[in-house]
């Protein structure tokens, strides 16, 4: 019993100490030919909830155009582009083929916007989950960032976050 | 005798979201200095309703009599426009302190096949502890969604089970009595949405 306990609390240890280790070299922001994919957020969900959002701000840093063709991630069965539209009211979430990047152009993934969606969600969104999220761009190919999963109500990627 | 059917439906939908359409572009221009909109040609929103709440317990309309209701329509799939409004109306009841204790704000499901009890609770608990989550069978929401001139159309996907639904995305005031005080539009800020209450207090 007593082995037990203490097994656990040393792999509580080790966990803690890895993942903020983790925290440390993950990728905030990642570069890519002059793509720039950075401060990738989500917000916390239902517990059992099938659908997810992502956020984050991308910039063309090159002279050249590029456009983010798809998204991928290992915590949901199928990820789209979307953006949300409001149309007399009504409120909708439309599927995006792509989101074009002219050079030195920045796009802001941000509530009311563009979102990546998570649609058959593998693993519960709860605050302070972290999970890849790969962005596909036609020229500067796959761009993998670490997405923070904040509050379900949060609005925006630039809070402050808690260091360690 | 399916393809008539399906025909009339299509027919009823379109009229509904012109209808809508024409409803929310006339009625939701910004009314800045009347302190209660008089819907002139429209009949009165809202109405009683028998739903059930978060706990599962079934509730009324008359359950929140005596308090300002604050409602939002929506579903807990919904990671963008949702979850949004919730927190607007969170930011609302904060400002308001100690008013809020008059206020009940309700967030009620077009998604009650998805949305049971159990996924309201966990939804609206995330936002504020006063926010009730209600669900329903798919009559019950259907008959509060008519009365208060929901549009709400289910988009299915290649997943059955990924469907969105696209719905109308308005916060409904509803006096002491019951009855309709204002309808903010999405994006209202909470300062002004408190504002708006307090008159009323
Ligand atoms: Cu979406």
């Amino acid at each position: 019993m007593k082995k037990l306990t203490f097994a656990s609390a040393l792999l509580l240890v080790l966990g803690v100490i890895l993942n903020s280790g983790l925290s440390v070299t993950s990728a905030m922001a990642a570069e890519k030919d002059g793509i720039m994919v950075m401060d990738a957020w989500s917000r916390a969900r239902p517990g059992g909830s099938m659908m997810g959002g992502a956020f984050a701000t991308i910039e063309n840093k090159s002279d050249h155009p590029d456009r983010l063709v798809s998204v991928s991630s290992p915590v949901a069965d199928k990820v789209q582009i979307h953006e949300s539209v409001m149309q007399g009211g009504v409120m909708k979430m439309l599927e995006r083929d792509e989101i074009v990047l002219s050079a030195g152009q920045k796009v802001m993934l941000k509530p009311g916007s563009f979102h990546v969606m998570l649609m058959g969600l593998k693993k519960d969104l709860t605050k302070g989950v972290e999970f890849p999220l790969t962005f596909h761009f036609e020229r500067a190919g796959d761009i993998t960032v670490k997405v923070h999963v904040k509050d379900a109500g949060a609005m925006g990627g630039m809070g402050k976050m808690k260091m360690n | 005798m399916n393809k008539l059917f399906a025909f009339l439906i299509a027919f009823f939908l379109l009229l509904s979201a012109v209808a809508v359409g024409l409803w929310a572009a006339g009625v939701f221009e910004p009314q800045e200095k009347a302190s209660s909109s008089v819907i002139l040609g429209v009949p009165q929103l809202g109405g009683s309703f028998t739903l059930v709440n978060q706990k599962g317990e079934t509730v009324t309309d008359k359950s929140y009599r005596g308090k300002l209701m604050l409602i939002f329509f929506g579903y807990t799939n919904c990671p963008d426009v949702c979850p949004t409004e919730m927190q607007d109306i969170a930011l609302t009841m904060q400002q308001l302190g100690d008013d809020a204790a008059d206020v009940v704000p309700i967030f009620i499901t077009v998604d009650p096949t998805r949305d049971t009890p159990e996924v309201m609770a966990d939804f609206v608990s995330a936002f504020d502890p006063s926010l009730v989550g209600l669900s329903g069978t798919e009559k019950q929401i259907d008959d509060v969604k008519e009365k208060f001139r929901v549009y709400a159309e289910k988009v299915p996907g290649d997943d059955p089970n990924y469907y969105l639904v696209n719905h109308t995305s308005y916060t409904y005031l509803m006096g002491r009595d019951g009855k309709l005080i204002t309808v903010f539009s999405y994006g209202t800020p909470p300062e002004k949405m408190a504002a708006k209450i307090r008159e009323q207090l």
